[in-house]
Parts: C-alpha cells; sequence; structure tokens
C-alpha cells in the first residue's frame, strides 16, 4: 500500500520531500498554540476549499474531464448538509449529515456524470453542460426566497441564504475553532495520502491513459467510461465535502457561492497552480485562498479582477501551471547540482527525470 | 380560439427569439473555431450599455442598437487579435482565458459603474386580440431572431466570403492551402459572432436591469442551444432553438420561468445521452 505513495502520476518523492511534508504537517499541527484564535479560524476556512481543488485536479488534470461543475456539488452538499442538520436535529447526528449531504453530492454526480460520459460528450462541451446545470441550480435557489420553498423545518431563503443549522457537533461539543481546523487537517492529510494512492494505483494509470487516448484505452480492454464516471464521482463528491464543511463553518449557505463568479474559483486556483500533480494543487490553492481573502478584505471585486488576470495569465504563458513550473524549476536546479557534486547518483535523477515528463 | 391559438405563437415567438439571440453569436464562433467564448455573456453586456448609454445621450433607440452591436463587434476583433487567435490549437484553454476574460470584465465593470445605471423603458406599444394584450416589442424581437437567422444564411450560403467561411470551417489547413486567408476569415467570424452577441445586449437592454452581471442571465439558453445544435451550426441551431422553446414554453406556461429552465436544463441532459452529436448530426446523415 504505502509503495503507492510515490509514482510516475506524482512529483515528490524520496526522503527529502517527505521531510518537508513532516516538516509542513508538524508546523501546521502547532501553528494554533501560538496564533489567536481568530486566525485559526481564518485557516481552517481557506482549508475548506482544498477538497474542491484536489477534486477537481484529480478530475481534469488527471482525468482530463474539465467540469465547471465544482460548485454545483459543492452547493448540493452545502444545502443538503443544512437541510439534514436542520431536520434531524442538532448534536452527534450533525456527522450523519456531513457523510449524508457527501453521498448525494456524489449520488448527483453519479446521475449526470452518466448521461455526459455515457453520451460520450467530452472536451468543452463537458464544461458549459456542468456550467449550465450550476447556473441552473444558482438561479434556482435565488428565486426561493417564499415561506412555500422549505424542506422539513429548513427554509431555503432564497438570495438571503440558509441559515440556523448546527455546526458539526459531538456529543456537546462544537467542533468550531482548533477543534474544526484539526479535523480539517486530519481531513487533508487523509484526503492527499488517499488521492496519491489512488492516482498511482492501477486504477489511475487506466485514469490517466484514458486522459492521453480514450480509443487507445478503450482498445487494451478498459471500459473507460466506468473509470471516467468514477473518477467524476470522487472528484464531485471532494467537492462536496467542502461544501458541507463550508456549511457547518459559518453555519450559513448562499446561492451565491454556487453561481458565477463562485464556479470559476476551483478553475483558476487548480489551473495557476498546475492542474498535473496533486502537491502543487495543494500549495497553489492555498496560497491563492490565502492571497484572496487578503484582498477581499479591502474589494472582493480587485480580487476578482486579480482572479481574471491570473487565469489569463497561466494559459497564456504558463499552460501547465505556475505553480507546478516553479517546483520543476527549483527539482531541475536541485538535480543539476546533484549532478555535478555526485557523479554517480545519476541514475536516481535520471529516474527522477524522466517521470516528471 | 384563433386568439387562444395566437396566445401560445406569441409565447413560442417570445422564447424562440430570446434563445435565437443569445445562442446565434456564441454558435458562429463555435462553428468556425471550434471555440466557446465564455466572455459571451459579457459581450451582449456591453450592447445593453452602449445601447443605454446612446439612448440617455439622446440618440434613438434602433440607432443606438446597431451601434451598440457594431462596438461589440469591434471591441471582439481586438480581442481575438490580442487573445483568443492563440488558441485555436487548444480549444480548452481558449475556454480559460476567454473566462479570466469575463471575469476581468465583469467586476471591473463592478468597480468602475456600478451596480446601478438608470435604464431605459421598453418601447410601448401593444395589440390586443381577442381578450388579450401583446406588448409589440416582443415580437419586433421575434422579427430580430428570424432577420439574424435569414442574415446569416444569405452571408454563409450566398457571398464569396461564406464560401470561403464554410471551406475554413470544414478543413482550414486544406482551405489555407488554396489561398484562403483563414486569419482574416477567423477574426471576421469572431467579429459577427461578438456584434451578435451585442445585438443580443441591445435588444433586450430596455426590457431587463442593467447590472454588470447581466451577461449570465443569457448565457445557460446559449450554452444549451449551441450543445443540441451540434458541430454544424449553420444547421443545427435553429432547429435546436424550436425544440428548445417548444419546451420551455409548455412548462413556462404552466409552472413558471424556472421551471422552464430547470425542465429545459434536464431535457439537454436526456438528449446528449441519446445525441451526443446534436441535432445537426441528424440532419446531416439525412441529407446524405
Amino acid at each position: 500500500m504505502l509503495k503507492l505513495l510515490e509514482g510516475p502520476q506524482t512529483l515528490g518523492r524520496g526522503k527529502i520531500f517527505w521531510s518537508c511534508f513532516l516538516a509542513v504537517l508538524a508546523g501546521a499541527l502547532i501553528y494554533p498554540l501560538f496564533a489567536d484564535s481568530y486566525d485559526v479560524g481564518n485557516f481552517a476556512y481557506f482549508l475548506i476549499w482544498i477538497f474542491m481543488a484536489l477534486g477537481l485536479c484529480l478530475m481534469w488534470g488527471y482525468g482530463g474531464m474539465l467540469s465547471f461543475g465544482q460548485t454545483f456539488f459543492f452547493g448540493i452538499a452545502g444545502y443538503g448538509y443544512g437541510v439534514l442538520a436542520i431536520n434531524m436535529g442538532g448534536g452527534t447526528t450533525t456527522i450523519a449529515a456531513l457523510a449524508l449531504s457527501v453521498v448525494i453530492a456524489m449520488i448527483a454526480a453519479g446521475i449526470l456524470g452518466y448521461f455526459m460520459i455515457w453520451g460520450g460528450i467530452s472536451g468543452i462541451f463537458f464544461g458549459i453542460v456542468t456550467l449550465s446545470a450550476t447556473l441552473v441550480l444558482a438561479f434556482f435557489l435565488g428565486q426561493t426566497a417564499g415561506p412555500e420553498w422549505h424542506i422539513g423545518p429548513a427554509r431555503l431563503n432564497g438570495f438571503n441564504g440558509m441559515k440556523g443549522m448546527d455546526p458539526l457537533t459531538v456529543g456537546n461539543f462544537d467542533i468550531e475553532g482548533s477543534a474544526l481546523y484539526y479535523v480539517m487537517i486530519a481531513l487533508i492529510v487523509i484526503v492527499y495520502i488517499a488521492l496519491r494512492m489512488l492516482v498511482n494505483s492501477s486504477i489511475g494509470n487506466v485514469i490517466v491513459a484514458t486522459r492521453e487516448n480514450p480509443q487507445r484505452a478503450e482498445m487494451l480492454g478498459y471500459d473507460v467510461r466506468k473509470y471516467q464516471l468514477l473518477t467524476f464521482v470522487i472528484g464531485s463528491g471532494l467537492a462536496g465535502l467542502s461544501g458541507a464543511l463550508y456549511t457547518s463553518w459559518g453555519q450559513f449557505i448562499t446561492p451565491s457561492s454556487i453561481g458565477l463568479p463562485a464556479a470559476a474559483m476551483p478553475i483558476v486556483w487548480v489551473a495557476f497552480s498546475g492542474r498535473n500533480d496533486l502537491t502543487a494543487t495543494l500549495v497553489g490553492s492555498f496560497l491563492l485562498l490565502f492571497g484572496f481573502q487578503t484582498i477581499t478584505v479591502y474589494s472582493q471585486q480587485a480580487a476578482l479582477v486579480l482572479m481574471g488576470v491570473l487565469l489569463l495569465a497561466t494559459v497564456m504563458l504558463a499552460p501547465q501551471g505556475f505553480v507546478l513550473g516553479i517546483g520543476k524549476l527549483v527539482v531541475d536546479w536541485w538535480t543539476k547540482r546533484r549532478r555535478r557534486n555526485e557523479a554517480p547518483a545519476l541514475a536516481d535523477t535520471a529516474r527522477l527525470q524522466s517521470d516528471e515528463t | 380560439m384563433s386568439a387562444e391559438l395566437f396566445s401560445v405563437f406569441y409565447q413560442f415567438a417570445d422564447v424562440f427569439a430570446f434563445l435565437i439571440l443569445s445562442a446565434a453569436g456564441l454558435a458562429i464562433v463555435f462553428g468556425m473555431m471550434g471555440v466557446i467564448n465564455m466572455a459571451h455573456g459579457e459581450f451582449i453586456m456591453c450592447g445593453a450599455y452602449v445601447t443605454v448609454g446612446l439612448v440617455n445621450l439622446g440618440v434613438p433607440l434602433p440607432i443606438a442598437q446597431i451601434l451598440a452591436a457594431l462596438t461589440a463587434g469591434i471591441i471582439g476583433m481586438i480581442v481575438e487579435y490580442l487573445v483568443v487567435r492563440r488558441f485555436y490549437k487548444r480549444p480548452l484553454d481558449s475556454l480559460l482565458a476567454t473566462w479570466g476574460l469575463s471575469l476581468i470584465v465583469t467586476q471591473s465593470m463592478l468597480l468602475i459603474v456600478g451596480s446601478a445605471v438608470r435604464g431605459i423603458g421598453t418601447p410601448e406599444g401593444s395589440f390586443a386580440i381577442g381578450g388579450y394584450t401583446f406588448s409589440t416589442y416582443r415580437l419586433v424581437l421575434f422579427a430580430c431572431a428570424v432577420a439574424v437567422l435569414a442574415g446569416l444564411y444569405i452571408i454563409f450560403m450566398k457571398t464569396r466570403f461564406g464560401v470561403i467561411a464554410r471551406a475554413t470551417m470544414q478543413n482550414a489547413a486544406m482551405a489555407k492551402a488554396l489561398g484562403a486567408r483563414t486569419g482574416r476569415i477567423y477574426s471576421i467570424s469572431f467579429g459577427i459572432g461578438t456584434a451578435l452577441a451585442g445585438l443580443c445586449g441591445a435588444l433586450y437592454a430596455p426590457t431587463m436591469t442593467l447590472i454588470p452581471t447581466m451577461g449570465a442571465t443569457f448565457v445557460v439558453e446559449s450554452f444549451v442551444t449551441v450543445v443540441i445544435g451540434g458541430a454544424n451550426v449553420l444547421l443545427g441551431t435553429a432547429p435546436a432553438a424550436v425544440f428548445l422553446a417548444m419546451i420551455r414554453m409548455a412548462l413556462n406556461a404552466s409552472y413558471g420561468q424556472i421551471i422552464g429552465q430547470i425542465g429545459m436544463l434536464f431535457a439537454v441532459i436526456l438528449i446528449i445521452r441519446v445525441l451526443p452529436e446534436g441535432l445537426s448530426s441528424v440532419l446531416v446523415r439525412r441529407g446524405r
């Protein structure tokens, strides 16, 4: 199992990489000890969105399916959590609400994915059909202001958004503040490690083979549609996890976190970071979220303009992504230096370089 | 009886006009270059703002609308020259680039213009058939949609530009080898596409509130029409609009706008399962 942590589909390997990984993780774990609780809450807020970015990275970078529907599933699970948490009552059932809402998002992804993938649409149309679904959901929720729009005691409330659900709770203990932060860190480590294992497993190889050439993968005897659907369901389910966590974090959700411009954000994070690698996406998305939040305090529009500029700049200057590009430069520089110093290690570096391409 | 029949036709015409006008520009760009212009909604918004600005300066509405379409066309050609041109070999990247552009434009407009702009009222005039009254302007919109279709038919089927454009659409490399200046064809086509988007905004400007995010109101309809129309846009767009308008009209009448839109989306998702290539693939097969 552990062998799958490293492989041809992921960058970063060996002692140096994993030492850095552990150092960052240790830093993240002790951070709440010396930061004030407001900052910890903010940090937890950035981490919410990482799942969505990793899901898109899996679908787009590894599976070659450019989904514009991450906020669609974000919204389904976000509203799903709200409705379930209100209807089932607070307390420990909120954990069940979280799990169920993610399952609902995955079922929705399964249905939408079935029609698109079995219909055989791909490329551009995959993007605009998922975006159409996203926008329609946002429009629909936007006009549910009237009192007739409710599921049990849960009012949908139109543009003002749904509120009044409990945060994640175990017994009498609300998972908020630094407790929520630790839950997020744990979830991110689990999801990141699991995705690394997935893409380096034989399933991951088929997913990548399908991205490279669907006909060839099919000729090799794989039913590529099943692998694509699996990728789509997992990627969208991660967006759902973000949505459910978001609702429980702020105890509210509005349609504006589904429609435009929210739907563009995961695309910007992943494109800027480098869609072909999970680690690049993880790091890049976090940096972008941090920057975005810093600027949003002054002007949300300015922050969104900057996101647009970054997206445009990425596709024009570094189609593979900036973070990935910089990461590769560093690795190249490092291996070159090592090669000069110790010639015997050549075989090792050669392997590393061939895997990157 | 005839009044009811006309009422049904009127509702159909209303939805049909909306679908055709919002989708025509997107369809031309997609059909010619295989590029989906994600900033389509922003060109619509541009047309609407220019129209309202000119009318507020005292320009008569029809002239303002034509000028708005021209403005959008010229801006479109500039955008093509600066950005889109680089991505003809990478259609997915063109999607991202134009989406980035769309974000920049919408949010800058919100920053600069703000959300409130004084609108212009819908041109008055209505007529009655039986017990019902109908707005004349809605029928003008329908006439414009039909005129757009007829105009595109003439441009692409009856002119020299059209012949070269269709050749480029079928096989760009071959057309280039035969001496067609494909770069210029692309530039003009993109200009036509964005001018049509501008026209859409110009025509609907009097009927809606002007906000920088208004483009989003049109994009779902334009996307689904293009998806259902399929690759051969000259053949597919009009039947797709007729088909979707019928579904939409039936649902609108009994359940309201939003259910109409949801129903239309469901219909589209069902159809791509059976006809992933769109309606035009069926029509092309029939034609052979």
